[in-house]
């Protein structure tokens, strides 16, 4: 099964698939970034694979030099039961991601998310606004150069 | 009264200053306008602090826009700042209603990534909190629902079965509501005597209690006309959105990961996953309704089945060693010290570890850099995804419907939030 995974998308999208690891029993393939909206229509629509729920799109800061984020998408399929993650590297100096919401509508609020948290823009995505935080909100809590304790006066608080 | 027809001087002046841009006051059909309603965070139904944007034309809903950070508390980035071990208690403020199952859910993430093989009889206690979390959870939701449509005896109802199991938590590791009754790789402490015979009392009384509780509800003409056909969420629209849990199931699509990706030993147990075709507000409260009695079924069993031996694994290196002998032995006073102060050590890697929760499916998603502390972890809350498909289930609902479709969703907002 995961061997066919990456063979498929290798044969229907030629070099889109950058690599592939397991660890743990779950697969992750690491997609090319201008690749990821095709490939998550062949996973979807591929009557053998057929991963027709997202389960989560999330997003990591790897805080290395090049290629600092990561974008990761967690798929299943109600016919095989089975997950698999499909990966993003995206650049710090270019912080855009093709949307997947047109692939699966359930992705419009993780992708959301991930743009509050991470400040990762989903190019065509229909309603991209802050999530968690308050839109005056200036930074992107999640990133590793984020303080956990906060950023002082950063949040309108209300007078003493 | 007769009409008096007022004089003409004096209409001409009232007429001019309505006709007067600035003050007029032009008053349209109430019916033919929309109006934007603002319903929360401050809201009784809406079962904690989510707000709701809704557009009306006249009592049809239009639109919805949920907006959620109220309870926004950055767990995700507090667990990137604390050990494994520490994050235990910041999980059962997540879904703070059935919080030893999150207890239970990050456990089983962390030992998936550091590859600890908890014993049997953990397994089976895991399997025992669980199913009760999830009994006290859809009492709160199943009560709760009927409460907002006005039938206020059966929350009382089934509070009054959900402290029974509150009572049984208590016993099991001395707290009702905070527990964090998971350990890595085990437990806090072991299942005991009195527990069982609590449980064995509640599964004797709770069959009937609930046959109750079904029998005040389903032949009430009131809750069933207020539920039937209100707030459908189809299949496709159900399985595009990435819904779990009840309303998958009210749905019609038989997801759940106890049997599609068994963890602890749900595979040994004999048990329905229930399914009905509606999807609409009564199908997700008789999934529920169907759902506690499976569980009972599951309690049943794992309580007949639950073997002797430790309830934690001996990995010293990773697990917490039992307090009393961290106070009177030299090792396990240095294990625990060590635990404590660097946490354990697991591999580089990231994993994923969905569970099925009472709302969902519960999942983390773990990046380890080999350190004691997670570098990222996501929790895969069921609530946030449900609640983003109440814009379709709202859709031309009436108002009144709305409490009804947040009540059959059954969100907890400390877990959409996180």
């Amino acid at each position: 099964m995961t061997q066919s995974i990456v063979e498929r998308l290798q044969a229907r999208l030629p070099g889109s698939v950058r690599g592939s690891a397991e660890f743990r029993g779950d697969l992750t393939v690491i997609v090319r970034r201008e690749d990821i909206v095709r490939a998550c229509e062949v996973l979807k629509t591929d009557p053998d694979l057929a991963f027709d729920m997202v389960i989560d799109v999330l997003g990591v800061d790897m805080y290395r030099p090049e290629e600092r984020f990561e974008v990761v998408y967690n798929l299943y399929s109600l016919k095989n039961r089975e997950y698999v993650r499909l990966k993003v590297l995206v650049d710090e100096r270019d912080l855009t991601v093709p949307t997947v919401t047109g692939v699966w509508a359930g992705a419009n609020w993780h992708e959301r998310e991930t743009y509050d948290m991470f400040g990762i823009v989903f190019t065509g995505h229909p309603d991209l606004r802050r999530m968690y935080m308050p839109d005056e909100f200036e930074y992107f809590p999640l990133r590793k150069d984020f303080p956990t304790m906060g950023i002082p006066d950063s949040l309108p608080l209300p007078r003493r | 009264m007769p009409v008096r027809s007022p004089d003409d001087s004096k209409k001409s002046r009232i007429l001019s200053a309505l006709e007067d841009q600035d003050t007029t006051v032009v008053l349209d059909d109430p019916l033919e306008n929309e109006m934007i309603l603002n319903m929360g965070p401050q809201h009784p139904a809406t079962h904690g602090v989510l707000r709701l944007l809704v557009r009306l034309d006249g009592e049809t809903v239009m639109a919805v826009v949920p907006e959620l950070g109220y309870l926004h508390r950055g767990y995700e980035k507090i667990a990137e700042a604390s050990t494994y071990h520490e994050f235990i208690p910041h999980t059962d403020r997540l879904d703070y209603l059935s919080p030893i199952a999150n207890n239970v859910a990050y456990c089983l993430a962390v030992e998936k990534l550091a590859g600890i093989e908890i014993p049997e009889r953990a397994k089976y206690i895991r399997v025992l909190v669980c199913e009760m979390a999830r009994i006290a959870s859809h009492l709160v939701a199943a009560g709760s629902m009927a409460m907002d449509v006005g039938a206020l005896t059966v929350l009382l109802w089934t509070f009054r079965e959900r402290e029974k199991i509150l009572d049984i938590y208590d016993v099991l590791c001395g707290a009702r509501f905070t527990t964090s009754y998971a350990r890595i790789g085990g437990l806090q402490q072991d299942w005991d005597e009195r527990s069982t015979a609590m449980l064995e009392r509640f599964l004797g009384e709770f069959r009937g209690e609930l046959a109750e509780v079904e029998k005040l509800l389903g032949t009430n003409r009131i809750f069933v006309d207020r539920c039937e056909n209100v707030g459908i969420l189809t299949r496709p629209d159900a399985i595009a959105m990435g819904i779990t849990g009840p309303i998958l199931r009210a749905a019609g699509v038989p997801r759940d990961l106890r049997r599609d990706k068994p963890y602890l030993v749900y595979d040994r147990m004999d048990f329905d996953v229930i399914t009905l075709e509606e999807g609409d507000a009564l199908a997700r409260f008789y999934v529920r309704i169907g759902e506690m009695k499976e569980s009972a079924r599951i309690l049943r069993q794992a309580l007949d089945a639950l073997p002797a031996g430790p309830f934690r694994a001996d990995e010293p290196k990773k697990v917490v060693p039992r307090k009393d002998r961290v106070y009177t032995r030299m090792e396990e006073l240095i294990q625990d010290f060590m635990l404590v102060n660097m946490g354990i050590d697991p591999p580089v890697g990231e994993i994923y570890q969905g569970v099925e929760s009472s709302k969902g499916e519960l999942g983390f998603y773990i990046v380890s850099d080999g350190t004691g502390h997670p570098w990222r972890m996501k929790i895969r809350s069921p609530s946030t995804n449900n609640l983003s498909a109440l814009p379709l289930m709202l859709k031309g609902c009436m108002i009144s419907d709305i409490v009804a479709v947040i009540g059959s969703v059954d969100p907890v907002m400390g877990e959409a939030d996180k």
